[in-house]
């Protein structure tokens, strides 16, 4: 059971992207963060696992509360709960097995991580989920080998060897094709229900979002707005989330949406680029 | 039907220097400085004329090259070389690689960030043959103060380049790896270090390149090497010896340039 009480956060620049949520997500339940950009879906799931500090309030997992722990303590938490990102975010110069061993790094010991030596539970553990998601063979490729929906699955077999009760998913669809987004969608699902695990999807695709989530949230300019089944999300309550907007038309739009982020996404890549050349007249 | 003729709006593409006085002062400015530095450039044509034929004389002595008379010498100098390259830049990078980390300014807090940095910018402050004069005096002759000199400068290269291939890294893959429970230097070994390794390794071939090829310039300073007697060759007006000396060092570059341009090949 997560708990998350008067959550809020402020970031350095002035803006507060978190107004005081309070959300409980009983174990086992898939619940959908929406949402427009810049409500705070991210900074949602980052304070749970606090890749970024919270200003205020409380976050327990499980009688734990995440919210004031330090160091090792904290290093422990996040064992519980795994993430899955935008983008993969796999280490893209690492093998497909040594991403999805990282999932280990809260269990094991520097050196033996360092030497790669994981213990054989854990290697045995990394091939069963790589075949769960159908890479076996790919174990020893590079990350940055795979195709896109390839990489997510590895995220996710990354966030599952964590053996965790909580998965914090963000965007896991945005920079996927419709098809592979459906794939990656379900197979969150399944492995949730497999596992018996939570998870809080934060995910622009409303469609998405009504086809694999049990429960949707929406979320505004920090603050829940709306919180109830997806077959309850009508046109008004889409409004009330985004704004005035033709919503009968949502699946042809969220298509398309899908198409324009891939476009923007290549650009980012190719601009993130190091500067190679800063090198010269360096001698 | 009549037509109506519209004006084309025209454009120009914006000038550099918004303000037309400033650009005309500066670029007025530049003209007239270099009209003048180049009028006083004083050139002795006549000098010039006459050490052509002095030039060439002294180009002939490089011929032919003598590799045998002084052949000890020189393969104690190379030798020598190689070895004050290998452990000069072995020191430089392995001390580079901590102040190289506490200067990327996303991963190091502002205090740490701002000591690594000092380092830096003082070991890249002064040019390798001022070092080499400075260590000389203080160490003596010899290798000792080139090695020195070498790891010193390697220092502000390698850490300064690390540091900035850390800043550009991308921050999602070393997040996804915090988030797993990774403790700090399981962080920096799984999420930070393969991102910057293929290109670390590059520059430490790139760097072992320029570490020979100074460890000549420092050798004529009195820090050991085949720079020692190269400069010995040349003050005893061997310039046979010297030609040998330059030809094995022009040698072996090339053999580094090439080996390493293969290795980054394969690290890639």
């Amino acid at each position: 059971m997560l708990r998350i009480k008067g959550l809020t956060k402020r970031y350095r620049t002035g803006d507060l992207a978190l107004k005081g949520i309070d959300l409980d997500v009983p174990d086992g339940e898939v619940m959908a963060l929406i949402g427009p950009s810049g409500a705070g879906k991210s900074t949602v799931i980052r304070c749970i696992n606090r890749l970024v500090e919270p200003t205020a309030g409380t976050v327990t997992l499980n009688d734990t509360e995440i919210t004031t722990l330090g160091g090792a303590e904290l290093r422990r938490a996040r064992r519980r709960m795994g993430m899955i990102f935008q983008e993969y975010a796999l280490v893209e110069r690492l093998t497909v097995m040594e991403n999805v061993l990282s999932g280990r790094l809260g269990y094991v010991g520097f050196w033996q991580s360092w030497l790669r030596k994981f213990p054989q539970a854990d290697v045995d553990e990394a091939f069963r989920l790589l075949e769960r998601v159908g890479l076996d063979h790919m174990a020893d490729k590079r990350a940055d080998e795979l195709s896109g929906g390839q990489r997510q699955r590895v995220g996710i077999c990354r966030a599952l060897i964590q053996n965790p009760n909580l998965l914090l998913v963000d965007e896991p669809t945005a920079s996927l094709d419709p098809k592979t987004s459906r794939q990656i969608m379900r197979l969150i699902k399944e492995l949730c229900a497999e596992r018996k695990l939570s998870a809080i999807i934060n995910i622009h695709d409303v469609m998405l979002a009504q086809m694999f989530a049990e429960r949707i949230v929406g979320l505004q300019l920090g603050e829940i707005v709306y919180d109830g089944p997806p077959t309850d999300l009508t046109a008004e309550v889409l409004t009330k989330i985004y704004g005035e907007e033709d919503w009968s038309a949502t699946i042809r739009k969220a298509d398309e949406d899908e198409e324009t982020r891939d476009a923007s996404n290549v650009i980012a890549l190719e601009s993130r680029q190091p500067h190679r050349d800063r090198m010269a007249g360096l001698t | 039907m009549s037509v109506v003729a519209i004006a084309p709006r025209r454009w120009k593409k914006p000038p550099l220097i918004k303000r037309a006085w400033l650009r005309w002062t500066i670029g007025l400015g530049v003209a007239a400085y270099l009209a003048l530095a180049l009028g006083t450039t004083e050139v002795n044509w006549v000098r010039v004329w006459e050490g052509l034929p002095r030039g060439a004389r002294f180009f002939a002595a490089f011929f032919p090259p003598d590799f045998t008379s002084r052949w000890s010498e020189i393969a104690d100098g190379i030798l020598e070389s190689i070895w004050m390259t290998v452990v000069s830049t072995a020191i430089g990078i392995a001390i580079s690689i901590p102040v190289g980390i506490g200067a990327a300014k996303n991963i190091a807090p502002a205090a740490v960030y701002y000591f690594c940095r000092a380092i830096l910018a003082v070991s890249r402050s002064f040019q390798e043959i001022i070092l080499a004069i400075f260590f000389v005096k203080l160490f003596g002759f010899g290798p000792f103060a080139g090695v020195v000199t070498l790891s010193l400068a390697t220092i502000g290269f390698y850490g300064k380049l690390l540091a900035e291939d850390i800043e550009d890294m991308d921050p999602s893959q070393a997040e996804a790896v915090r988030a797993t429970g990774a403790g700090w230097l399981q962080w920096l070994n799984y999420g930070v270090q393969p991102q910057v390794m293929p290109r670390m390794i590059g520059l430490g071939l790139y760097r072992f390149d320029i570490n020979f090829r100074e460890s000549a310039v420092v050798g004529i300073v009195g820090g050991g090497g085949i720079g020692a007697t190269l400069n010995t060759a040349f003050d005893r007006y061997e310039f046979d010896s010297a030609a040998a000396i330059l030809l094995i060092i022009i040698a072996i570059v090339m053999v580094m340039e090439y080996s390493s341009g293969y290795l980054r090949r394969w690290v890639q």
